[in-house]
């Protein structure tokens, strides 16, 4: 069972100018309540290096930089930051795939943050399973735990058939059976874990194998790219949160004939292009999304 | 003769419940398509509703996929191989299929569409 969320919706719930992940959160509190201690943290996507076509971004080539300085400029730094997927737009070229790749991480070296994780996107991986990423940023699936909240990112783009993979499940189901099952998830990936529309190709083709090893878990979010746009959507226990693109915007699920980049509009330069800063709060134990945008200099 | 009596009603018995008990694979209808970056050729093809159809999925280069979500069909397109899919169509309408595997630059440009009249 799947139901879409709006943001809207999200804000009538909280009254606030975030998007708060509201649920019953019991364990959370206990898994929290150890720490004591609120922390932030900020979600980048869909940054397509090597993009060009001007009709679409004029601004391809600064686009991720102004990203950067954005997050720099936060009022509180994020303990770590976290790029979910396509870092560099696709090419068939291997050695341009790597040349991208070195031009995306020269720009975000200018993060102030250094604690960056990175997940891999079908552009960066899937004509090589993920090969040159991995030369560039290590492994593409791992997990890590920030303050009481378990962190898995989830590698559903090196294959090209979009599947998270026999292998990779079975890793997953040993990561779930070290956290318990109240303990505050969140799961990274670059592609929804559900059919959010499969005639675009926004779908992981066994994204029904991870929900079903995720579903005594009663406290877990998903944070995905892919779209280039908001959406949430309520997976039976489980939100899932897209986050908008940072180079260009794409149509909604179905909204138009076939699926292509939104052109610039030079009236509202770089609309629907921005970022995600997610506040995870102890006291109250939620996870707040607020969305920055990406402005021109 | 009386063994080939038996002989020809035993025949006709079975040709009878051949064609009660499978009735689609006599009718079946046979569609070729071809994939190759970033194309399927012919990208449109026009089914009826209720006939059979076996569709005979061929590739000139790499490994595709083809899905077609509204209809429920999907298949690796592996090269070397004549890669079959058998449905029914149940329903009219306009239905999308693409490429669901990765196959390079032009990947996102790789689909079609099937026609289904009553």
């Amino acid at each position: 069972m799947q139901a879409g969320l709006d943001r809207r919706e999200f804000l009538k719930l909280t009254g606030l100018g975030t998007v708060v992940l509201a649920s019953s959160l019991c364990g959370w509190e206990r898994a929290l309540a150890s720490t004591q201690e609120d922390f932030c943290f900020v979600q980048l996507s869909d940054t397509h290096i090597g993009f060009s076509d001007p009709k679409v971004n004029p601004d391809f080539a600064g686009t991720l930089a102004k990203a950067v300085a954005a997050v720099n400029s936060l009022s509180k730094q994020p303990d770590f930051v976290v790029f979910t997927g396509d870092l560099t737009h696709t090419t068939d070229d291997d050695a341009e795939r790597r040349k991208r790749l070195a031009q995306f991480k020269a720009i975000i070296s200018a993060l102030k943050v250094k604690d960056v994780r990175f997940l891999p996107g079908e552009h960066d991986a899937a004509l090589d399973n993920g090969k040159a990423f991995m030369e560039f940023f290590g492994e593409t699936h791992y997990a890590f735990t920030h303050k009481g909240v378990h962190f898995i990112a989830l590698d559903n783009a090196s294959d090209p058939g979009s599947l998270v993979g026999d292998a990779q499940l079975q890793w997953l189901g040993g990561e779930l059976k070290r956290i318990d099952k109240n303990a505050p998830v969140v799961i990274l990936t670059h592609r929804p874990l559900f059919a959010l529309y499969p005639e675009w190709d926004w779908d992981t083709r066994d994204a029904d194998k991870v929900l079903d090893l995720l579903a005594p878990y009663q406290n877990v979010t998903v944070l995905y790219g892919h779209i280039h746009q908001e959406n949430h959507t309520l997976t039976g226990k489980i939100t899932q949160h897209a986050a908008h693109g940072l180079m260009y915007p794409l149509p909604a699920p179905g909204s138009v004939p076939k699926k292509a980049p939104i052109p610039w509009d030079p009236a509202q330069p770089y609309h629907n292009l921005g970022f995600r800063g997610v506040q995870a709060k102890t006291v109250q134990p939620t996870f707040a999304l607020t969305e920055y945008p990406v402005k021109g200099a | 003769m009386r063994a080939s009596r038996w002989t020809v009603t035993l025949l006709l018995s079975l040709s009878l419940l051949a064609c009660t008990a499978f009735p689609a694979m006599a009718q079946e209808r046979v569609e070729k398509i071809t994939a190759k970056k970033f194309e399927f050729t012919p990208n449109e093809i026009t089914l009826k509703k209720g006939v059979p159809v076996v569709l005979e999925l061929t590739t000139l280069d790499r490994l595709h996929g083809f899905n077609c979500p509204g209809l429920k069909i999907r298949s690796d397109i592996k090269p070397g191989t004549v890669n079959t899919v058998r449905f029914t169509p149940d329903k009219a309408g306009e239905f999308t299929f693409h490429c669901d595997t990765f196959c390079g630059s032009g990947h996102e440009m790789m689909h079609g569409k099937i026609i289904v009249t009553e």
